[in-house]
């Protein structure tokens, strides 16, 4: 079986891995990492979105011999010190979750897509965000999450 | 500072935002085995063999099975609503054993050591078909020489409510409109797949699931199985959605409970999408055949309906009353005299259909403001004009409607007339008018709908009268801790609504103690030992008024003690912003420093109990009767028929408020999967009976940039049937908004000719109604 190396959110694994097994299944089954969830096995839904050098992926979408060598950031590695990540603290502002099942792809693609477009439109956020599903907000919420969030982001690194 | 009303950021946020929820997959136990099922491809075929002996010898396999293997312990899936004396409801056993009635039915499991595992060996399981014919058309499945899905035939059940002379409305009516409409099939797709886990000590049961309804599923599992119910605990950790597809009592959730049993392990199954999209319940599924009669000013004479409401193959936990709830919603707002529904209930081979969001109400709503817009157009009259000629007017409140039902309140006058005006109702009526002026290739249509429901489920009574297996009444809980916090516990079991901040708010204002000493539990049967769990918008309204009577006992016991250390009469001492004085004087006691004195019990009144806590069950006397009007500007593309909703407004009345947040959020939400029926959702089945739609590739749930910002507002009416003013609002948004958007599709189109667009309105269909 293949062997990887894997930093997650700050913590640097070694693991072996059978080729098939999709980094999404190595986070929650095997390392333990359930902040990230599964909503779909066509790569549709966006749940599982983490941050893989920097780059959201759809965690469902990469095996874990492909994230070999890299470093990924979860939803559970945002919050430094116990202060949330703004964008978190946006979407909390905002009430732009219910359930939260698709929250933490949500604010890792969100946080992805100002990497580009740091002061995003209405219809930039909404295509920006066509990727992540959300069945229980109507997105209005989140469109306004992202919002704050990016100018919360662009005060703190200006 | 009052607490409700205000528009408190949730509790609930803190661990959804970072990662430290508890979905029942994230969940494993020493031991613990996964579970994968083996699902039937025909819709329709007797099994003649199920080998799963090469199985059971692949590595990481622990067990392997068959349906026949848990023929003497299934039991059957449980239907709570036999709605009428002729109701059919066939044996349902949670893995068949004979006969597969629709594909994705289980008919094998394997349980191994990972989830890889447990997939792979499912190929090395052998079964052989006798192919039997697919039912799949409702209208075929009721004509003689139809092949059978059951032994009993295809007709499930029929069911009648009638009001006044119909025929006499009919007849000779100035006016009459005669339509079809059709619910196409949904799926409800929370978010969160199912998942399930289950464990004993070889006595006493443990599962957890992705369920609204804990409570009654613990009651129905032991009745299934027969495990005895103080032996069986469930848990409902945080659930990703439910849309009521989380009400049901499940084949897995059985199997799983079975599995544990027989293999001694831990076992856990969570569904792929894909096997969900083809075995989660499914939603609506109805041919309405609608004949409303009118006067030559549009008033309403008479309504009759006629309905076929697919069950699919089997009767589950509610399914046949789904269409029942939709009887007493087809009048609407709306006055008439006679009034006549007659349903029949078809089984197919397909999945079962049962509660999803709105549950019949949003079908009725549907076929009664689509015959509006139709009525509006045979008279030549506005679409608003039409329904204020046949509204209830709001000082006709409370009233009693033609299906039975008492409104206690509403203003459809106030709602209408602000949504017009946020709408900008006359602007856009111009710009259309303009259009079609021009002939403009985009045209613009608005649809209207002003909707009522009955929800906060419900008069026990009442559920009684229509054959309902079980009560509408809900529990609560309230301690106080020795240092003066709070704990509530509640029966309703929250997925998404945000009931540990909304509870908090009314709690707070209860007992006058700060929001943030108030903690919620839900969701563990252990915990919580009674409840009804949450659907039909019922668990403020319900649920959270049973809180409301548990904090006003715990007040009463409070006040006893308070008088005694105060050392006045009980009625000398009052109560305001959490303190209980002396009347006239600044002397007192806080409720929190009461409750350490009651923990210390050091000086209490004789006769009373050193506790500050108290329950109480709740039944409502009436449903509640949120209402609105939503408004919905479309613009279509005649040569493409492409659509975009350009503006949508949704002014509601769901009562007092307790967190407008959560308020709005629902609405939006509602509106959201509304339109999603409206435009783009629909299971579809094959001439085999294959589902074509089972990946989210296939059946498409609304992504952001397919919908427009909402803009939403309230009127309020304070409900008189509960102390709090409260109505229900988890599915006002969805019961509203699929007729307004299809409304404003057609309205764009009729001067084409066009008078409906089968849902969902997709580019293809429009523009096939067009040429
Ligand atoms: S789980 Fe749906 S895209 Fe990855
Ligand atoms: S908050 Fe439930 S799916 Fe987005």
């Amino acid at each position: 079986m293949p062997r990887i190396a894997i930093t997650v959110d700050g913590i640097a694994y070694e693991e072996e891995v059978e080729p098939r097994l999709l980094l999404v299944h190595l986070l929650r089954d095997r390392l333990g990492k359930t902040g990230t969830p599964i909503g779909c096995d066509t790569s549709n839904c966006g749940a599982c979105t983490v941050l893989l050098d920097g780059k959201s992926v759809k965690s469902c979408s990469v095996l874990a011999v492909q994230a070999d060598g890299s470093a990924i950031t979860t939803i559970e590695g945002l919050a430094a010190n116990g202060t949330l990540h703004p964008m978190q603290r946006a979407f909390h502002e905002e009430h732009a979750l219910q359930c939260g099942y698709c929250t933490p792809g949500m604010v890792m693609a969100a946080i992805d897509m100002l990497r580009d477009d740091p002061e995003p439109s209405e219809e930039s956020i909404r295509h920006g965000l066509e990727g992540n599903l959300c069945r229980c907000t109507g997105y209005c919420n989140i469109v306004r999450a992202v919002r704050r969030g990016a100018q919360d982001m662009a005060v703190k690194t200006p | 500072m009052t607490e409700v009303g205000t528009a408190r950021r949730r509790k609930e946020d803190a661990r959804l935002l970072t990662g430290r929820t508890q979905w029942t997959d994230n969940m494993q136990l020493p031991g613990m085995a996964y579970v994968a099922f083996l699902r039937s491809p025909m819709a329709h075929a007797r099994i003649t063999r199920v080998d799963v002996s090469a199985a059971r010898g692949l590595p990481g396999v622990i067990a392997a099975y068959a349906g026949a293997d848990f023929a003497e312990e299934q039991g059957s899936l449980p239907c709570a609503w036999p709605v009428s004396e002729d109701i059919v409801i066939p044996d349902h056993p949670p893995m068949a054993v004979s006969e597969v009635r629709y594909v994705g039915e289980a008919v094998a499991c394997v349980v191994a050591t990972d989830r890889y595992k447990a997939a792979d060996a499912l190929d090395a399981i052998e079964v052989d078909y006798e192919p039997l014919p697919p039912v799949l058309d409702m209208n075929d499945a009721l004509t003689e020489g139809s092949p059978k899905v059951h032994e009993a035939g295809n007709q499930a059940f029929t069911w009648r409510l009638t009001q006044g002379d119909v025929d006499a409305a009919l007849r000779d009516a100035p006016v009459l409109i005669d339509r079809t409409y059709i619910q196409q099939r949904l799926i409800p797709t929370a978010m969160e797949p199912r998942a399930v886990m289950a464990t004993s000590d070889g006595e006493s049961f443990t599962l957890w699931s992705a369920t609204q309804i804990p409570h009654v599923l613990r009651l129905m599992l032991a009745l299934t199985t027969g495990i005895p119910e103080h032996k069986l605990r469930v848990i409902a950790p945080d659930v990703g959605g439910g849309f009521g597809s989380k009400l049901q009592v499940t084949a897995e959730e059985v199997l799983c409970l079975l599995l544990t049993r027989k293999t001694g392990r831990p076992v856990k199954w969570t569904e792929s999408r894909s096997e969900g999209n083809l075995t989660v319940h499914h939603g609506r599924d109805q041919i309405q055949h609608v004949t409303l009669a009118a006067e030559a000013d549009g008033r309403i004479r008479g309504l009759r309906v006629e309905l076929l409401a697919d069950m699919g193959a089997y009767l589950m936990l509610v399914t046949p009353g789904v269409p029942i709830l939709g009887a007493f919603m087809f009048n609407g707002i709306y006055k008439m005299d006679a009034y006549d529904f007659n349903c029949t209930g078809v089984f197919t081979t397909k999945m079962p259909t049962d509660a999803y969001r709105g549950a019949g109400r949003p079908e009725a709503t549907y076929a009664i403001e689509r015959v509006m817009d139709e009525l509006a157009a045979e008279l030549n009259l506005d679409p608003i004009e039409v329904r204020r000629r046949n509204w209830i007017r709001h000082e006709e409140f409370p009233y009693t409607t033609v299906a039975g039902l008492t409104y206690d309140s509403g203003n459809y006058e106030a709602a209408t007339d602000k949504a017009l005006s946020l709408f900008g109702y006359d602007k856009l009526r111009a710009e259309q008018g303009d259009r079609r002026d021009r002939g403009d290739p985009v045209q613009l249509g608005i649809g209207v709908s002003t909707y009522t429901e009955m929800c906060g489920l419900a008069p026990s009574r009442v559920l009684g009268s229509l054959s309902y297996g079980a009560g509408g009444w809900e529990h609560g809980s309230v301690r106080m801790l020795p240092t003066g916090k709070v704990e509530v516990v509640t029966g309703s079991s929250p997925h998404g609504q945000g009931h540990e901040t909304a509870w908090s708010q009314i709690v707070a204002d209860a007992l006058g103690v700060p929001f943030d000493d108030v903690s919620v539990i839900h969701g563990d049967t252990a915990i919580s030992h009674k409840g009804m769990d949450t659907y039909g918008s019922r668990s403020l309204v319900v649920g959270g008024v049973a809180v409301l009577a548990a904090c006003e006992k715990v007040k009463e016991k409070a006040r006893k003690i308070a008088a005694h250390v105060l050392e006045c009469a009980p009625d000398d001492v009052e109560f305001s912003e959490g303190t209980f004085r002396v009347r006239g004087t600044d002397s007192g006691k806080t409720i929190q420093e009461l409750s350490l004195a009651t923990f210390a019990a050091h000086d209490l009144p004789d006769g009373v109990e050193a506790r500050l806590d108290a329950d109480a069950t709740v039944d409502p006397d009436n449903f509640s009767f949120p209402h609105g009007t939503h408004l919905c500007a479309v613009e279509v593309d005649t040569e493409t028929g492409m659509t975009k909703i350009r503006s949508y407004v949704a002014v509601d009345d769901v009562g007092k408020v307790v967190n407008p947040l959560i308020v709005e959020g629902q609405v939006h939400g509602g509106i959201a999967q509304g339109v999603g029926q409206a435009l783009y959702e629909e299971a579809v089945y094959d001439a085999e009976g294959n589902l074509l739609t089972s990946t989210m590739a296939d059946y498409l749930v609304p992504s952001a940039a397919d919908l427009p910002a909402f803009v939403t507002d309230r009127t309020e009416t304070p409900a008189t049937s509960n102390p709090l003013g409260v109505k229900g609002v988890g599915e006002a948004g969805t019961i509203a908004s699929t007729p307004a958007v299809v409304n404003a599709i057609v309205d764009a189109l009729r001067p084409r000719g066009v008078h409906d667009v089968q849902m969902p309105c997709t580019p293809e269909r429009i523009w096939r109604a067009l040429s």
